[in-house]
């Protein structure tokens, strides 16, 4: 038995989409730019002027959007570069990814926060690669230095940077990538990029490699860059994630229940556009949900409450028979700490548990606002415990690495074996079984006894295979050790 | 001289297969192999890569352990040969095993045996709950290098000290030497129970084991010296 947890009934989860659909009508949904509401006019769809000349607010009924959720598709894979299938975005395959679009970067050395630059995002990508807890990469940190001499103009600065953060994970990394665009002018680049290393648009229809995020604005807003994304993702046939991202309290209702309702009305509305666009093109019930901090008023990442809503909204999109994602394992901590190690943990088990398809977060800091190598490598932990909670408890027999295991019992064949002299661990069982039944962990979780000083220098200094390419941060503060040493025993000598 | 057969050899140790183990024990005496080769060049190039394994975290207490049971398996097939060619391999030492005088706990000390054992030690395993007596009249009978008492509890790891001090009494000491080991020990503890050693694990038991028969050896040398 798979354990899960759910958190609405049938009956809430009817009532929020009736609301949903409620809100879609009155007070509608503001679009906000030319093409969009020509594609809704053409539909029927009803959108009174609104300020500008190239918006306005549409009123979608719900007979449009139950056709539009009727065309999107239930499930779909994202690709490898050699092609293979790697992510299953449906049913409860849950995926990890790390966080996304960082603007800052923890420096190990110093504990501060500091712009993040090319070099950052390579050596996340190349963590990342080598962490088997992540099932895809993401465009983890906005290169500050990429363009900044080139471009003056920032808009043309921010296409560049979207292409160049996609162009540094492309040629650094083999897995799938969630990535998306802060502009609407940054897309088609980056499609016709994403495309040139499938080998063809077709090509790329047919084994999509990325999948974007496409951001509505709280609330009820899709505006003029998120709904054209949209409408250039379904054309090209490119996967699209609509990450709806109401602040309960603060620009959604204060209720985890009303928010809900507010993330469903504006993914709802996104589907619609992009059906439209593109019927049958991939899309995901995505969203980073929140409460809003009345104290700080920021974000709380690492909140049970946006745990919670990340895990109701993911149920909603279930209950549709769609492909879902979330925004967990993130911290609202600005270092690597216990409160980090605490938030991410739990919301990776929660995440894990609500079986949904793609978590995006880890490594982020500070409610999303920066970005740490080393809790990645961490966090790569606690998501390596959320797939063996998630896994359940089994009844293990059958052939295992070679042994025949009996299935029909748990204990009493390998007690007639051992009879009291309690043995395990010499058993056959005992050897063919503990890799399924336990997670191994890797060196980051320390499980042994308490060491003495002149030992713990003895151990760093035995094991330098181990350290290279595993444990980031630990490789520094060797190297850093190491400096020290060799320089007293030159002043020593 | 390397023959084809000494990697399948280190292959069975590694992948814990007594029975492949036993097979080529066989083939070889078969062969003509002298059976001392096999093991240091075959057998043992297994065991040792194994307990690297298992310093650096790669392999794991069950895998250890059926890798002890392979070189178990193949010794015995060698032994006779090598017994018959006078050319037995000379034990690295003697080594009394126990756990300290009311504690039951035997998984560590079982492991540290059959890892010293598959080694090469002679290992003399007294069990669980052992007196110090008892400890000290088996280090004389055998004439030990080495006597290991295993404690998990912080309540029974006053018995690795009355074995200590019953070794000193007796006079055994130090050309005996006394190790310890268990949960609950600290370089600390050792140090302050006068113990020549301890470890945190099987493996490192091992070096331990072998760095003190360098030292059982100095002492023997500069008593010899000595006398002369």
């Amino acid at each position: 038995m798979r354990p899960r947890i759910q958190l609405l009934s049938p009956e809430v989860i009817g009532r929020i989409l009736r609301e949903a659909f409620e809100l879609l009508m009155s007070p509608g949904v503001r679009v906000g730019s030319a093409p969009v509401v020509e594609l809704l006019r053409s539909a029927g769809v009803e959108v009174l002027a609104g300020v500008a000349d190239n918006d306005g607010v549409a009123r979608i009924p719900e007979r449009l959007v139950q056709q539009c959720l009727a065309s999107a598709p239930r499930d779909f894979y994202l690709y490898n570069r050699q092609g293979e299938k790697a992510v299953h975005y449906g049913g409860d395959d849950v995926h990890f990814d790390p966080g996304s679009c960082c603007v800052q970067m923890l420096d190990p050395e110093t504990l501060e926060a500091r712009p993040s630059e090319i070099r950052d995002l390579v050596r996340i990508v190349q963590v990342t690669e080598t962490l088997p807890q992540f099932a895809a990469q993401s465009t983890a940190v906005v290169c500050n230095d990429a363009c900044s001499d080139a471009c003056s103009d920032r808009r043309a600065a921010s296409a560049i940077g979207d292409l160049y953060r996609l162009f540094v994970v492309l040629q650094h990394s083999n897995k799938p990538v969630v990535t998306g665009s802060f502009s609407a002018a940054g897309l088609p680049g980056m499609i016709d990029l994403l495309a040139a290393d499938s080998g063809s648009p077709d090509k790329l229809r047919q084994q999509p490699r990325a999948v974007f995020d496409v951001c509505p604005s709280p609330p009820l807003n899709w505006s003029e860059f998120g709904s054209r994304n949209l409408l250039d993702l379904a054309r090209a046939g490119v996967p699209a994630q609509i990450v709806s991202m109401p602040l309960a309290g603060g620009t959604a209702p204060v209720t985890l229940a009303g928010s809900v309702t507010q993330h469903a009305a504006e993914v709802l509305a996104g589907i619609t556009l992009h059906q439209l666009a593109g019927p049958g093109a991939p899309v995901v019930w995505g969203g980073a949900p929140a409460i809003f901090d009345m104290r700080t008023g920021g974000a709380p990442m690492g909140a049970v409450e946006t745990a919670m809503l990340n895990m109701a909204c993911a149920e909603v999109g279930k209950h549709l028979g769609l492909p879902t994602h979330g925004y967990l394992v993130a911290t609202d901590s600005k270092l690597v700490d216990a409160q980090a190690g605490a938030e991410s943990a739990r919301s990776a088990m929660l995440g894990a548990l609500a079986g949904i398809n793609m978590i995006s977060g880890a490594g982020m800091l500070e409610s999303l606002a920066s970005f740490s190598v080393e809790k990645l490598v961490i966090d790569a932990e606690s998501i390596a415990s959320a797939y063996r909670l998630a896994r359940g408890i089994e009844v293990r027999g059958g052939e295992v690495r070679g042994e025949k295991v009996p299935r029909e019992t748990l204990a009493t064949a390998m007690f007639a074996r051992t009879g009291l002299s309690g043995e395990f661990l010499q058993l056959k069982e005992t050897r063919a079984l503990f890799r399924q039944e336990q997670h191994l962990p890797s060196p980051v979780i320390d499980r042994s006894a308490r060491l003495g000083a002149s030992e713990r220098r003895l151990r760093a200094s035995s094991y330098p295979s181990r350290r290279t390419g595993q444990q980031v941060s630990e490789a520094n503060s060797f190297r850093r050790r190491a400096a020290k040493v060799s320089g007293n025993r030159r002043s020593r000598s | 001289m390397s023959d084809p057969l000494f990697g399948a050899m280190r292959q069975s140790i590694i992948d814990g297969a007594p029975d492949t183990a036993t097979e080529l024990a066989q083939q070889a005496l078969a062969n003509g192999i002298d059976p001392l080769e096999a093991v240091n060049q075959g057998f043992a190039a297994g065991i040792k890569f194994a307990g690297d394994q298992f310093g650096c975290g790669e392999m794991f207490l069950p895998d250890l352990l059926a890798s002890a049971e392979a070189m178990k398996a193949a010794i015995k097939i060698l032994e006779p040969e090598m017994l018959k060619r006078g050319s037995e391999r000379e034990a690295l030492g003697k080594i009394v095993l126990g756990t300290a005088r009311g504690d039951i706990h035997d998984i560590g000390k079982n492991l540290v045996a059959t890892i010293l054992s598959a080694s090469g030690f002679q290992i003399f395993d007294l069990g669980t709950s052992v007196t110090p007596e008892r400890f000290v009249a088996k280090a004389k009978e055998v004439d030990a290098d080495i006597v290991g008492v295993s404690a998990l509890l912080t309540t029974t790891m006053a018995g690795q000290k009355a074995v200590i001090e019953a070794l000193d009494r007796n006079g055994l000491r130090p050309r005996v030497k006394a190790i310890i080991g268990g949960a609950a020990v600290t370089a600390k503890w050792a140090a302050e129970i006068g113990a020549d050693g301890y470890s945190r694990n099987a493996i490192d038991a091992l070096e331990l084991a072998k760095n003190l028969m360098g030292k059982v050896m100095n002492v023997v040398t500069s008593k010899g010296t000595a006398q002369a």
